[in-house]
């Protein structure tokens, strides 16, 4: 166990080595002068300097990439170009509307996705099986913009039942705490504005839930049918208990496992999908940052925002592996 | 009792005569063909290709053409909660026009191209790259097996959407951005990362059927590496490729109309006589930022879009039932 996190963790310093790299060279090979590029072409050489030494840019390749890593591993990553922001606060101001968002898609799937499953292995074959498994497989192939524009037009602009984006309506005003509007609205026991929050999360998170719900569903199905098999369940039943405690007591509990490192894989994805959700409903975390700052070329916003989501991408994903070792001993370490 | 042990020989030595072998694959494709949602998929797959091909014929206008005069038209069959605008719609533009007047069904044919090329050029080569390479790996084992193995675990632990963003991001103003309206550039970014699921699959297949007895009969009777790998490995392994192929092209087409949405896609081109006019992912930018005044914009590439990826993933599904039964209902 021992060996197997060191070389987990080594493998890890390779990895982020490896995608810092990427950033960095990638945002270096954009070609003419960023300072330039950022400005304009109307921009004074006084101000080009400024920023080219803000930037770093006038010291040799290497010695930028040192500087950068080494700030970056004391949690500097440099300052917005356009606005003089530091990347790093704005980056802990928004991530919790990041937060709010996975967690809101996370929590939809498991308790859509798993009574989907479940119902679908017990009546196996029925018109409700083939239904909900058509649509899983749907939902695993749709595309999360595309859901997401499809839900604004239903619910917003058709039905205006919903908002279709952002937090909070415009012209709410409220004290944040943890940057968490639900957890904040609660702790100041303010229902209109958890109420105005849930009104405001529920189709950034549908768009982003919709995919793991399916493969959570389908994951739970073949994990059901697979466990129903067994010999424990038929001891179960013969022994006279009520199908009802058969399948949650008996079926589930051992069911569940491959589902749970299902939905532990998800987290990684939901990071990804989130850049996505946000630039389609204009949820201000940090995955439409990036894309803002794409568009207006602030370079030290790309690069601090893609470094920052690649790292926390990589160590989820250690985290699940390592756990899964945990749960499951059949994992064999030496791989 | 005899007469019956003697019957029943009989009886399935007819069966055996009478019925000519088959193939797996004329076996796979009588399973496919039973497959309801799997043929339904093809349909769509056919169709969609029709479409890209012949959409210049198809197209009823100019996909650039500007109508003075006539720009938001709604489509004259929109129901009344589509049209704020109280224009009256066209009947030569069936799905309306976009905000300059461009007829937006003849855009909607001329994006399928995009798409049709983004899903096969990239998947030619990230297969025989993936196929190469992961036989490679899977039988020789060794340094390449290993390399691979860990550019694999560095390629799967970088989210794919962060990476293509960047790639687009800092490429797109270079030369190899400037290079068929970015389509070089957006073909190598999809290749880097998608080879490598091929690969993988294609090494572990190869693991798992080169111990056997009939790789040992031919290495036996001196048959070189190369030929143990095209003739005797690589056909029994295509069931699992041509699989995770299936399912690799509407991801393909998916991040191509992703990166569209996000301004990061291919570029226009300026003449319909050129081959990229617009893609789908471009459609549904322009249809979003037009969505309550004119919702006509985003329904057409919406529905496209969603039709192509149901169809290619359906034949997927389908396939892997067809080629691998155990896998049946078990999805």
């Amino acid at each position: 166990m021992g060996r197997y996190l060191i070389k987990r963790l080594l493998a890890l310093v390779l990895v982020l080595l490896g995608v810092s790299l990427l950033v960095f060279g990638f945002v270096r090979l954009i070609p003419g002068d960023p300072a330039v590029v950022m400005l304009g072409e109307r921009a004074t050489p006084d101000s080009i300097e400024r920023v080219r030494t803000q930037l770093g840019l006038n010291k040799p390749i290497y010695e930028q990439y040192l500087i950068f890593i080494s700030n970056a591993l004391r949690g500097d990553l440099g300052t917005s170009v356009l606005r003089g922001e530091p990347v790093t606060r704005e980056i802990l101001r928004r991530f919790p509307a990041t937060i709010e968002l996975a967690l809101g898609a996370i929590i939809f799937a498991i308790v859509l996705g798993i009574p989907l499953g479940i119902i679908s292995a017990i009546k196996r074959n029925s018109w409700f099986d083939v239904s909900s498994m058509i649509v899983a497989l749907t939902g695993v192939s749709m595309p999360i913009f595309w859901l997401g524009l499809m839900l604004i037009f239903l619910f917003a602009v058709i039905l205006h039942w919903l908002p279709s984006g952002a937090r909070l309506d415009a012209n709410t005003q409220y004290e944040p705490i943890t940057n968490l509007v639900l957890l904040d609205s609660l702790l100041q026991f303010n229902l209109a504005l958890f109420m105005e929050g849930l009104r405001h999360l529920i189709l950034p998170a549908l768009a982003l839930g919709t995919i793991p719900m399916a493969i959570i569903a389908r994951m739970t199905r073949s994990s059901m049918l697979e466990v129903l098999n067994q010999d424990y369940v038929r001891t179960a039943r013969a022994k006279g208990l009520k199908e009802r405690s058969v399948i949650l007591r008996h079926a589930l509990r051992n069911a569940l496992l491959p589902v749970i490192t299902i939905v532990g894989l998800q987290v990684g994805l939901l990071l990804s999908g989130a850049i996505l959700t946000e630039t389609v409903f204009s949820w201000p975390g940090i995955g439409r940052w990036l894309v803002d700052a794409i568009y207006a070329r602030d370079y030290p916003i790309v690069q601090g925002v893609t470094l920052s989501i690649a790292v926390i991408f990589v160590v989820i994903n250690l985290i699940v592996d390592i756990l899964y070792t945990f749960v499951d001993p059949r994992v064999r370490f030496d791989t | 009792m005899a007469t019956t042990a003697t019957a029943g020989r009989h009886s399935l030595d007819q069966a055996l005569t009478t019925k000519p072998p088959q193939s797996l694959w004329v076996d796979a494709w009588g399973r496919l063909k039973k497959n309801r949602a799997a043929m339904f998929g093809l349909a769509l797959v056919i169709g969609f290709f029709f479409l890209a091909i012949f959409g210049p014929m198809l197209a009823p206008h100019d996909p650039l053409k500007i109508n003075d005069g006539k720009s938001f038209l709604p489509p004259v069959w929109s129901p009344e909660i589509f049209n704020s605008t109280n224009k009256v719609g066209d009947p030569q533009f069936f799905l309306g026009t976009d905000s300059i007047g461009r007829d937006v069904f003849s855009r909607l044919i001329y994006g399928a191209r995009v798409s049709l090329v983004v899903a096969v050029v990239p998947t030619i080569f990230i297969t025989a790259l993936g196929i190469s390479l992961g036989l490679l790996a899977g039988y020789s084992g060794g340094m390449l097996d290993n390399l691979l193995m860990r550019f694999t675990d560095i390629v799967y632990s970088f989210p794919d959407l962060l990476f293509f963003v960047v790639v687009m991001f800092a490429l797109r103003d270079s030369f190899l951005g400037d290079w068929a309206n970015g389509l070089i550039l957006l073909f190598g970014a999809l290749a880097i990362v998608n080879w490598v699921g091929i690969a993988r699959v294609v090494r572990g297949s190869t693991l798992s059927i080169k111990e056997k007895e009939f790789i040992e009969a031919a290495r036996s009777i001196g048959t070189r590496d190369q030929a143990i790998m095209q003739r005797h490995i690589l056909p029994n392994i295509l069931s699992p490729i041509i699989i995770i192929v299936a399912f690799s092209v509407p991801r393909l087409i998916i991040t191509e109309a992703v990166l569209g949405y996000l301004g990061l896609g291919l570029r226009p081109g300026t003449s319909s006589q050129e081959f990229f006019v617009t893609s789908w992912g471009s459609l549904l930018l322009e249809g979003q930022t037009a969505i309550n005044a004119q919702p006509w914009m985003l329904l057409g590439p919406a529905i496209a879009v969603a039709l192509v990826v149901m169809g290619f993933t359906f034949l997927g599904d389908g396939l892997r039932d067809a080629l691998d039964p155990r896998m049946k209902g078990t999805g």
